[in-house]
């Protein structure tokens, strides 16, 4: 039994932790906010591909280290922990893991050297308005796309989308798009979170690849590794919200006594430490499971993702209750945890999908 | 990351499951029900002689107290096997539980060497059977309030008030009684622990019936009930630090606690019409079976890690007050989400609707319980606030003052 990361991998997590707490995530986060930055964090993002975080899982041949799948949510815990402005979960979360493992020799080679490096930003597309009546589905037809994608999150960064669209008998098909090409309009979707930025990606008829081996199963179980991801950033932001509010609380005064010596808010930290340490244990069960290709894994993600996803909407809640009026200022922090907290809740499906695919996991078992 | 065992390991654990499956009955429901409680109790006492005769009725304790001599890993491994079988119903290990899990680690830590050689052996053979005397009608999560005197006779003690919640004090061979030697100094510090024979004069034990009819609790009398000095386990003075090992134990032993698996749960969705589809089919029922695994197959993952860190040297800790809170909330939920799943026909008892629905009645009545017994949830948060995440604790006017200066 070792349900735990190992000491090689932990030294990797205290490296990334010194590197992300001096290069400041929240206060980077806050220039993206304060419109003094735009997209994401150039300098965390340099300072990650030093580290090799982009590089991890992509084979050496690629440029890459050839790591694995946990060192990928360990980056995911930490980076989540300082918030940081990054397009780690669209770039090698879903687009490098989606080349890396469904993609040709050709679609390895022309595109992972630059996502390992960090050059090349990649972003994934699946949601579409589904607001609008008559609205279209995004198709691949002879090559070529066609369909609007909302929201694509960091499109207005990346150079590369994975798009998923449905080919000419309409089935699922996974494509590759070069977003540089004619045939793509990008606008600026703004988000709830501005540290966690979107475009409206219009195709018409811009050049497209399908992946060698992009079918439906694929986005499936690529949705799945993502997932597992997201849940490890979502778990590292929950331990910072705690933290936050923890040291408010044992700082601030009232009632001739330290706030944090009230049952009442005591209760709240407490509830907050047993979400975060029950998430934590289904974030570590969905990284045993992709990380051995497990049967379990559509099990373990929809846990993983749904424990991760209680555990930061709570944490990050409750952090601006604990903080009282301040909380809810724009001076504070608070809002940083509030407004990453309810993206991450949405991004690749709420909860609703979520507990869906859990009990259909479970029945199948 | 893997959930391998390690060859000693694997080697413990086939070595277990082969002692299991030759002397338990495998897991299923309702067979305690049919057997009298004499019965059962004469069940386990030989199922627990057997066990003891193994060692494997205190794995981690010495071998010349009868322990197995084993790793806290082995003693995991041990759990994780038995809940295959029907320990709990049929072996009736409810009977046992107080002393292998409370009483028995409290001698053990605090006690002398002659009462570790005088008591472990017998309760680890099924032999006698332990209670444990700490709460009373005017303190439960307030212990240190108890108003219980011991007072000096000679060399040895007279102990005289009224204890509660007594958990199977009616079959009990000895109690582990927290009491009161001085009422003058501040209540922490006036506390004494003492092991009572329950079988003797001036000892009175009154069932409590409980809501769901049983009575598994009681309440204690105790008169003038003589007890002598070598009884006492720790200092004159030192009973609360003995009573603080007590509860320490009984929060990691509690999470063994499920009332209702997520299988149950989703068995009966599937099986029961709702609204004209199947329950299962209902967004509501799908959130709350999600949660109910997330929660139940949690505190599975939670004992991984923990047998991890017990495998890289760390020791059970304070954090362990989480599981009992998870999995006693859990276990009320999940009775609720069943009977709501059968409507109105879920009114009618188990008695009526059969024995599945007996079970889910049982956890019905149970859970709440559970969620008081060894640390309420509010007492485990405090816990968890004050021993993990580090906050003051509650401003208090009881510390310094004598007790019987305490008003109230």
């Amino acid at each position: 039994m070792n349900f735990d990361f190992s000491p090689e991998q932990e030294q990797f997590r205290d490296q990334l932790r010194r590197m992300l707490e001096r290069a400041d995530g929240r206060g980077q986060g806050r220039r993206i906010l304060e419109k003094q930055a735009e997209h994401y964090s150039s300098s965390i993002w340099q300072g990650l591909a030093e580290l090799g975080v982009q590089a991890a899982a992509i084979p050496e041949k690629h440029a890459g280290l050839g790591l694995g799948p946990l060192e990928l949510c360990v980056a995911a815990e930490e980076i989540g922990r300082v918030l940081a402005p990054i397009p780690f979960l669209s770039s090698i979360g879903l687009c490098a893991e989606a080349i890396r493992l469904f993609g040709s020799a050709q679609q390895q080679s022309t595109w992972l050297p630059g996502l390992a490096a960090g050059s090349t930003i990649g972003t994934w597309g699946f949601a579409e308005n589904n607001l609008t009546a008559g609205a279209s589905e995004t198709r691949l037809t002879s090559g070529r796309l066609f369909g609007t994608k909302v929201p694509v999150f960091d499109g207005m960064a990346a150079a590369v989308m994975l798009v998923v669209a449905k080919d000419e008998r309409g089935a699922p098909v996974c494509a590759l798009c070069d977003l540089t090409q004619p045939g793509v309009t990008r606008l600026p979707a703004e988000t709830l979170d501005p540290t966690r930025p979107a475009a409206l990606i219009r195709f018409e008829g811009a050049p497209a690849e399908a992946l060698a081996r992009g079918d439906d199963a694929a986005w499936q179980r690529l949705r799945q590794r993502a997932a597992v991801l997201l849940a490890f950033e979502q778990l590292g932001s929950a331990e910072a919200a705690l933290e936050m509010a923890r040291t408010y609380a044992l700082d601030r005064s009232a009632f001739g006594r330290k706030i944090g010596s009230f049952q009442a808010i005591k209760h709240k930290l407490a509830d907050m430490y047993v979400k975060i340490e029950l998430a934590r244990c289904h974030c570590y069960y969905g990284a045993w499971a992709i990380s051995t290709d497990a049967p379990e894994t559509p099990l373990a993600a929809a846990g993983a993702r749904c424990s991760a996803t209680d555990a930061l909407d709570y944490a990050a809640q409750e952090n601006i209750q604990i903080h009282g009026g301040i909380g809810v200022t724009w001076e504070s922090d608070c809002q940083l945890f509030y407004r990453r907290a309810r993206l991450n809740a949405l991004m690749l499906g709420s909860r609703y999908e979520w507990q869906d695919r859990l009990i259909a996991a479970l029945q199948r078992q | 990351m893997d959930f391998d065992d390690s060859p000693e390991e694997a080697e413990f654990r086939a070595e277990v499951r082969a002692w299991l499956q030759q002397h338990a009955e495998p897991r299923k429901s309702g067979h305690a029900a049919q057997l009298d409680p004499q019965a059962r109790l004469e069940r386990a006492k030989r199922f627990l002689a057997a066990k003891g005769a193994q060692g494997y009725s205190a794995i981690t304790w010495p071998k010349e107290l009868g322990g197995l001599g084993g790793t806290e890993i082995q003693h995991l491994i041990f759990l994780q096997e038995q809940t295959q079988f029907d320990i709990d119903t049929l072996h009736g290990s409810d009977f046992f539980a107080v002393g292998l899990e409370l009483c028995g680690g409290t001698i053990m830590r605090c006690g002398t060497e002659e009462q570790r050689r005088r008591f472990i052996a017998p309760l680890l053979r099924g032999e006698e059977i332990w209670c444990q005397l700490f709460s009373e009608p005017a303190c439960g999560s307030d212990l240190a309030a108890v108003r219980t005197r011991a007072v000096r006779d000679g060399a040895d003690w007279r102990v005289t008030g009224q204890k509660v919640w007594t958990t199977g004090g009616h079959y009990s061979d000895y109690g582990l009684a927290l009491t009161r030697t001085d009422p003058a100094v501040p209540k922490h510090q006036g506390l004494t622990m003492f092991i009572i024979e329950m079988k003797q004069p001036g000892v009175e034990v009154r069932p409590i019936r409980q809501m769901s009819g049983e009575a598994e609790f009681n309440e204690v009398f105790l008169d003038n009930v003589r007890v002598l000095d070598s009884f006492r386990v720790g200092a004159v003075g030192g009973g609360w630090k003995v009573a603080l090992t007590t509860l320490g134990q009984e929060r990691s032993t509690a999470a063994a606690l499920s009332f209702i698996d997520w299988q149950q749960l989703l068995a009966l969705a599937q099986s029961t019409t709702m609204n004209g589809q199947p329950a299962i089919a209902d967004g509501r029922i799908r959130e709350r079976l999600a949660e109910c695994w997330l929660n139940n197959f949690g505190v599975r993952l939670v004992s991984y890690r923990n047998q991890t860190a017990l495998s890289h040297g760390a020791v059970p800790g304070p954090q362990e007050s989480m599981a009992k809170l998870i999995i006693t909330q859990q276990g009320q939920r999940s009775a609720i989400t069943a009977l709501d799943m059968l409507g109105t026909l879920g009114s009618l008892s188990g008695a009526t609707l059969g024995e599945q629905w007996s079970q889910i009645e049982h956890a019905w009545y149970w859970s709440p319980a559970f969620r008081i017994a060894g640390g309420t949830d509010e007492i485990l948060r405090n816990i968890l606030a004050e021993r993990v995440l580090g906050l003051p604790p509650e401003t208090r006017v009881d510390r310094e003052v004598p007790f019987n200066r305490l008003s109230a």
